[in-house]
């Protein structure tokens, strides 16, 4: 499973992306949508909510699981990416080019606490045993 | 230390997704389930079922011992190799087990259970044959594959040489021996196809053979999509020991008309009901799972079995809710904060290639 080494990553296993603007562009794994399986439904949260870290904030759902999406930092819902809650597949052809929602961080600085590739790939590793 | 099948070394070659499949190391997927259900639903596929316990029971009258075991009637049973789909009661009705009862001859009947349940079901079935000259035999040397969907047959003719002249003709639910193997027309997908007994020692080489001639592997996950589209209950989930089978969709198994009497009749006849099992079809976006309250007008109920339906692109339901809604009428279901519409509706979902609703 890819793990981009441009991404950040949290432990429930979402990736980050830091964009040109400063805000930060959300999804799920490619480890975590191969555990989940075929994926058949997506909720994003509606653009101008505001979130805390760690809060449940989207869901998204395979034929066998439903699992959380958690906000990796706190912030505020910018854009929503409706076409991935249309053709929710997406995530497992391409987990990293399926992004589910961009959020406005409170404080920029935040983005840097979190996990980088390496740290995550230890974390998928130790999972696997 | 999870237990493995004969052809635990096989799906690993074949790339499986493998999971804790109630103490078992079984495949959930190979890839994609969806795919996988396809495969079944429209040419062919194979699913490693060895988990399960065939159960020889032989001696004098086993047909005696039978009636009075499970709710359905064994005395339908007249000609060598016809199957019956049964539940085993507990006194109180509840049920122990569903399980396949096959008729060889008056002095051998085979039974297929749960895997889950096998220890249990046996450890029953010894303590009510107490005194009768009977055998009850687990048969953990035989191994079985179930091939399914509309190709199912030829293929195992293709594999099986000479199995053809004696299966051709074999009408669903019921089997034959042929060679070292057990033939069944049965399964639990919808489609037409085989579950075939044989030695463990075999199996991989069959499962390897079926695989050369262009047989898909399946998983456990299409496995639970397949059935419950077929209508099909899951012993565990859709009933089990606390629940009532006259209220989970197993009326039709349970023989009250002759005047035998059998274990667990009595309770049976003098419980209430008042729910029954009817199909859900979501009308919202969203995917039904188990355990999610259906509100009613007459009270609520809860989803017994509930998953997306790669046959019908939306998401359905197996429901315990209460009687008087009839199909056609609309409920809610609670799925985290929300209140999703849903629809009653007739199963089978699907069977044989495609949607019934």
């Amino acid at each position: 499973m890819s793990i981009p080494a441009d991404l950040k990553y949290t432990a429930s296993h979402e990736w980050i992306k830091t964009n040109a603007d400063g805000t930060v562009t959300v999804g799920i794994t490619a480890h975590a949508q191969d555990l989940l399986g075929d994926m058949v439904f997506v909720e994003n949260p509606v653009v101008g909510r505001t979130l805390a870290a760690g809060e449940e904030c989207a869901v998204v759902e395979s034929v066998k699981a439903a699992s959380d999406v958690y906000a990796p930092i706190a912030g505020v819902v910018v854009a929503s990416n409706s076409e991935v809650e249309s053709a929710p597949e997406a995530i497992n052809q391409d987990a990293y080019a399926a992004w589910m929602f961009t959020i406005k961080p409170t404080d920029s600085a935040d983005v840097a606490g979190l996990m980088d590739a390496a740290a995550y790939q230890a974390l998928v590793e130790s999972e696997a045993h | 230390m999870l237990k493995q099948t004969p052809l635990n070394a096989a799906h690993r070659d074949m790339g499986a997704k493998m999971v804790d499949f109630g103490g078992w190391d079984m495949p959930v997927n190979y890839g994609s389930q969806i795919e996988e259900h396809h495969q079944v639903r429209n040419d062919v596929g194979m699913f490693d079922v060895c988990h399960m316990l065939v159960v020889d029971v032989k001696g004098g009258d086993v047909r005696g011992f039978l009636r009075g075991l499970v709710a359905n009637n064994v005395d339908k049973l007249t000609v060598s190799g016809k199957a019956l789909y049964s539940c085993m009661l507990n006194p109180e009705g509840g049920v122990i087990d569903d399980l396949i009862i096959y008729f060889m001859t008056e002095d051998w009947f085979r039974i297929v259970v749960n895997a889950g349940t096998a220890k249990k079901d046996v450890a029953w079935m010894q303590q009510q044959a107490a005194g009768r000259a009977l055998t009850i035999t687990p048969r953990r040397d035989l191994a079985m594959i179930a091939v399914q969907g509309p190709n199912a047959r030829a293929k195992v003719w293709e594999a099986i040489p000479g199995s053809q002249s004696v299966t051709e003709a074999m009408k669903p639910f019921n089997a034959v021996e042929f060679q070292q193997y057990y033939i069944a027309r049965t399964g639990y997908t919808g489609e037409d196809g085989f579950e075939v007994m044989l030695p463990v020692a075999e199996a991989d080489a069959m499962w390897c053979k079926l695989a050369g001639l262009g047989v898909k592997p399946i998983g456990l996950g299409a496995r639970d999509t397949l059935r419950l589209e077929a209508g099909m209950n899951l012993y565990g989930q859709d009933m089990d020991e606390t629940t009532n089978p006259l209220e989970s969709g197993l009326a039709w198994t349970i023989d009250l008309k002759s005047e035998r009497d059998f274990i667990g009749k009595s309770a049976l006849q003098s419980r209430d009901i008042n729910m029954q099992l009817v199909g859900l079809l979501l009308l919202d976006k969203g995917v039904l799972r188990a355990h999610q309250v259906v509100n009613t007008k007459h009270g609520a109920g809860e989803i017994t079995s509930g998953t997306f339906s790669p046959t019908l692109q939306q998401s359905i339901a197996l429901a315990r809710i209460p009687l008087g809604i009839a199909p056609g009428a609309e409920v809610t279901v609670t799925v985290r904060d929300k209140q999703l519409k849903a629809k009653v509706v007739s199963y089978p979902f699907a069977r044989n290639g495609h949607s019934l609703i």
